[in-house]
């Protein structure tokens, strides 16, 4: 794929994906027009995406790039280190951010008071500016601090569906304090590992890290970032904020956070548990094996089951989402190449799949003002193409061959089997029999119920249309041809457990002769 | 046209059509028009694919790469082939029916309905023309969704249990035991093409050849093998063109077709044979040939006596690939094309008697013979020649099997085979009998009861209703004297395996 920019962009590519958005925010704010926050958020999303397209085209092959910040060599100064793992992550959160932000310019009307709207924005470019920040980051404590800049703006936006259903205040205020409670534990964690090793760069602490194994402060440190991470991405019992937020939180942001706010905490735990401790440690392994592998299974299973008795759709899709992150964390604790792509494939359809969920359930709230299930009976002929991007939609959850979601499960059943453990590729098989149940609750009423005589729902505007079905088609395109999105999860796995991330890395932004 | 044009154009007209009915779903006459004009020119395809293929010609096309190493791709070969012309002539006919069908029934979204079944034919080309087991998985799975609206098309809380029954166990069998097969299958041997002498030969070995085996023959859920056959006769709410071309010759085909496909290319016969892995399936076959006529001759209600007997002749198929051996095979292929005539006659008469007089039980049906003798003579000849009566398709079919089993030594399945022809006769046969020579009972039996010329007693079904069984009955004859043909056609599956195995060694 080559993409090329000009010289002075290409350089500076990694820091720009940042801090584009980052400087949209305000700006987004400061002139009080809401048409302009607009086309400035969405300009600064479009902006991102080119530059992590350009990214992820340089570090396919497998090599890693280092931007220096300032000039700054790492470990002193902060470092941007760029492989195919967080390149990968950086697509995703850019890609959605700007099929989202179009859908939530006409979706914010019926959902959020107009004083609001460039507030909305504002936050939006802000949680954003996190989240790429957190992913991009090559420094430790610059991930608490990216993520804290999209976790504070993420409580506003939840928040914001207040105007609409009060709920969302209890649902904000119970994610503020689960959401702080993680952010606590991982700084504590960070902290830890400072005291030991005196450094927070990651490739450098990968390097102090080797032979430190039966540190017991290190391990502390690693037990409180995966627990305070956990809280972030929703890791089964650390998920009780997860359901009310993406339920109250208005349907752009959820769609947003959806699909990418846990993939990014997933992201984060994949790095420090491959990248700056080690796969080779008897505790990590045994962490994965003996605590996350169970709870994986439980994920799976549990909150599929719950996700089929909730009458509220986007409850329903929120524990579904839960469910899918058992998904992500039951091919890392595989410890395959095969596994952990499965994991990495998996964040991307995902995204995909849950994002044109969540905007065709949006489109309905916006067309008839409910997401409860009884409302939409035979939605199927009024909204006839929004109903069929939840119909593709669910079909991918499902993993039907020719969705994305389908690709997802090959990769994780085809890990499963390489570690000889049927037993685990009948349980992924029998979850998501589970998802049938839950996805054709949804088709059967939106398709073979008939209509409530008074109901006068028409089919979504264009403006929230086009979003979705970029989605949809994209969740049957990434279903027919992975050949992408495989390949770069592969070479990103492979780099993430032969410790790739810490090898030499071409310096795009650095002084000269100092590397 | 090229070769490569050809076969993606069998894939884009049914697509096409399926297109045609959603966008024209309110201009009846445009849309049955576009999507009759749809099958003919399919069939022309196919034949011209046949032409093609019997030049000797390889034709095969990569669509798409799914992931490093693995692609979509088609590929034609002489089963999928006779499978491909099966399904695309009979959709010409069973069309027309549907319209008639459909129109004096008064049955509603009828754009819906043509899309759908337009794009189960979409999905049955797909199947019979892939190339390797991913593509074949995919559209099998397709096959399965596309095929659910039309399941429950009638919309009452019946067609809705229904369908939920068809997709519960056709998707549980496929997700739990198919995928898991076909990636186990891909770990196992790195590849998913269909290979000649089978892809896992030498590859695994006792056990394990047995459980994969046991993981496909269930996973292929739409091939009705008991115990997971119960979605064939729920499916039967369905409107009853559907049961003819879906659930009698695309859908239940399309299953018999895979494992036809898996055992001849994935497992290979000569390795099935020697391993005698499938011994058990063999068994389990002809316990599903004789308690599926058993429950069938207990049916009352037409369709689901018409269904309990397409589970137990869907087993012949299975048997035939159990029985590991080359005739059993051809025998196997062979009935997959006079089975789907024989029984899609039955079940569009079954229709024809439910449009005329909205009965729906044999017992209601005595003395109709008298009032509809087009449609109970059409009757008869399909249910003589799923009984295997010369000179009617199904007894070549029937006795190729029959040699089969005689070639693996098992006389035991050679009078399974005969007992099931006996049970046959028994359930079949009264339903024609009681037609035209008992009286009749029930409303307006007076009329066809008393004396006078049958001209006058005429209550068929509207024409539309009434051709098309009679085509296929004559199919069935015809059929009869081409069946050599067809079985030379097929040689090549079997042929070739000791070659490949001498290649080996």
């Amino acid at each position: 794929m080559p993409l090329l920019l000009p010289e002075a962009l290409a350089d500076h590519a990694p820091m720009l994906a940042v801090l584009v958005p980052l400087l949209a925010a305000p700006l987004a704010m400061l002139f009080g027009n809401r048409a302009f926050a607009y086309g400035i958020s969405f300009a600064a999303s479009v902006a991102s995406f080119i530059f992590s397209m350009f990214l992820l085209a340089r570090v396919m092959d497998g090599s890693v790039l280092s931007y220096h910040l300032g000039g700054w060599a790492p470990p002193l100064g902060i470092e941007y280190r760029v492989d195919a793992a967080n390149a990968l992550v950086l697509l995703i959160v850019s890609a959605i951010s700007a099929v989202v932000l179009p859908f939530a310019r006409t979706s914010i009307e019926t959902e959020i008071a107009e004083r609001h709207h460039t507030l909305f924005y504002a936050c939006y470019m802000l949680c954003f500016t996190g989240l790429m920040g957190v992913a991009i980051t090559g420094d430790a404590f610059n991930v608490f601090v990216f993520l804290e800049v999209s976790s504070l703006s993420t409580y506003v936006l939840v928040a914001l569906g207040a105007e609409k259903d009060r709920r969302a205040l209890s649902a904000a205020y119970d994610y503020l304090i689960l959401g702080t409670i993680g952010a606590t534990f991982f700084v504590i964690g960070l902290g830890l590992i400072y005291m030991t090793t005196g450094t927070l760069n990651m490739a450098d602490l990968a390097q102090r890290l080797t032979g430190l194994e039966s540190n017991r402060t290190l391990r502390s440190g690693f037990a409180f970032i995966v627990v305070g991470m956990g809280l972030k991405m929703a890791i089964y019992p650390l998920h009780r904020w997860l359901p009310s937020a993406y339920t109250y939180a208005p349907s752009a942001v959820s769609a947003f956070l959806a699909a990418t706010a846990t993939k990014v905490a997933i992201y984060v735990v994949l790095r420090f548990m491959f990248s700056v401790y080690s796969a080779k440690f008897g505790f990590e392994r045994d962490t994965l094996q003996l605590i996350i592998f169970p709870f994986a299974i439980i994920a799976m299973f549990a909150a599929s089951i719950v996700a089929c008795y909730q009458i509220n759709l986007k409850r329903m899709l929120a524990y579904s989402s839960i469910a899918q992150i058992g998904y992500m964390l039951l091919g890392v604790s595989m410890l395959n190449v095969t596994g952990l792509s499965a994991t990495l494939v998996h964040l991307f359809n995902h995204a995909v799949t849950k994002g044109a969920l969540f905007l065709a359930v949006g489109a309905i709230v916006y067309r008839t003002g409910s997401a409860l299930l009884p409302h939409m009976a035979g939605l199927g002929r009024k909204m006839p193409w929004t109903s069929a991007a939840i119909v593709i939609g669910g079909l991918s959850l499902i993993g039907i061959p020719s969705t994305a979601g389908f690709v997802s499960k090959w990769v994780l059943i085809a890990g499963a089997f390489e570690r000889d453990a049927w037993p685990v590729a009948v349980l992924i098989v029998a979850s998501s029999l589970i998802a049938v149940v839950y996805v054709w609750r949804v088709l059967e009423v939106l398709y073979l119920q008939p209509a409530p005589a008074n109901s006068t729902a028409t089919e979504a505007p264009l403006g929230l249309l086009i979003p979705t079905w970029i989605l949809a088609l994209a969740s049957i395109w990434f279903g027919l041809d992975a050949d992408l999105t495989v390949s770069v999860s592969r070479t990103a796995a492979e780099a993430l457990l032969n410790g790739g991330f810490g090898g030499d890395a071409a310096i795009i932004m650095g002084v000269e002769g100092r590397k | 046209m090229s070769a490569h044009a050809l076969l993606l154009a069998s894939l884009a007209i049914p697509l096409a059509a399926c297109l045609a009915c959603v966008i024209f779903k309110h201009a009846e006459n445009l849309r049955d028009g576009l999507t009759f004009l749809a099958s003919l020119a399919l069939l022309a395809v196919v034949v011209a694919i046949l032409n093609t293929f019997n030049t000797g010609a390889t034709l095969a096309v990569d669509l798409i790469t799914f992931q490093p190493g693995l692609s979509l791709a088609l590929n034609v070969e002489p089963l999928g082939m006779v499978f491909a012309l099966v399904a695309s002539s009979l959709w010409i006919v069973t069309h027309i029916y549907g319209i008639g069908y459909m129109r004096g029934n008064n049955e509603k979204n009828h754009g819906r309905f043509f899309a759908c079944f337009a794009f189960a034919i979409f999905a049955t080309m797909g199947i019979a023309f892939s190339a390797n087991l991913l593509t074949l998985f995919l559209f099998y799975e397709l096959l399965t969704i596309s095929t659910y609206p039309l399941v429950a098309h009638k919309e009452t809380e019946e067609a809705k249990t229904g369908a939920r029954t068809y997709l519960g166990i056709l998707m549980s069998t496929s997700i739990m035991f198919l995928l898991t097969a076909v990636i186990w299958t891909f770990v196992l041997t790195g590849t998913l093409d269909f290979e000649k002498g089978g892809i896992l030969a030498g590859k695994a070995d006792g056990i394990f050849l047995a459980i994969l085996l046991a993981l496909f023959a269930f996973g292929i859920g739409k091939a009705a093998l008991m115990p997971f056959h119960r979605w064939l006769p729920a499916a039967m709410v369905a409107p009853t063109p559907v049961s003819a071309l879906l659930h009698a010759v695309a859908v239940v085909k399309a299953g018999v077709f895979s494992i036809l496909k898996v055992g001849v290319y994935v497992f290979g016969i000569e390795n099935l044979s020697v391993s005698g892995a499938s011994q058990w399936l063999m068994w389990l076959a002809a316990f599903s040939i004789l308690s599926a006529s058993i429950i069938a001759m207990a049916q009352d209600n037409l369709k689901r006596r018409l269904a309990y007997s397409t589970v137990s002749q869907l087993s012949y198929i299975t048997l035939g690939v159990a029985l590991a051996t080359n005739m059993g095979v051809l025998g196997g292929g062979l009935h997959i094309v006079t089975h789907a005539f024989g029984k899609v006659t039955l079940f569009m008469c079954a229709g024809a008697i439910y449009v005329a007089t909205h009965k729906t039980e044999i017992s209601q049906m005595r003395g109709l013979g008298r009032a509809m003798p087009f449609t109970f003579a059409a009757f008869g000849i399909g249910a003589l020649s799923i009984i295997g009566l010369p000179p009617l398709a199904g007894s070549w079919s029937k006795w190729a099997l029959m040699v089969g089993a005689a070639d693996a030594g098992q006389t035991i399945m050679i009078g399974v085979l005969m007992l099931s022809s006996v049970l046959n006769v028994a359930y079949l046969l009264p339903i024609f009998a009681r037609g035209f020579f008992s009286p009749a009972t029930g409303t307006g039996s007076r009329a066809l009861n008393a004396p006078g010329p049958w001209r006058q007693k005429l209550a068929e079904a509207p024409l539309f209703c009434v051709l098309p069984p009679c085509i296929t009955a004559l199919g069935c004859l015809v059929l009869f004297f081409y069946s050599g043909e067809i079985q030379a056609f097929l040689s090549p599956l079997v042929e070739a395996v000791p070659a490949a195995t001498s290649a080996e060694q």
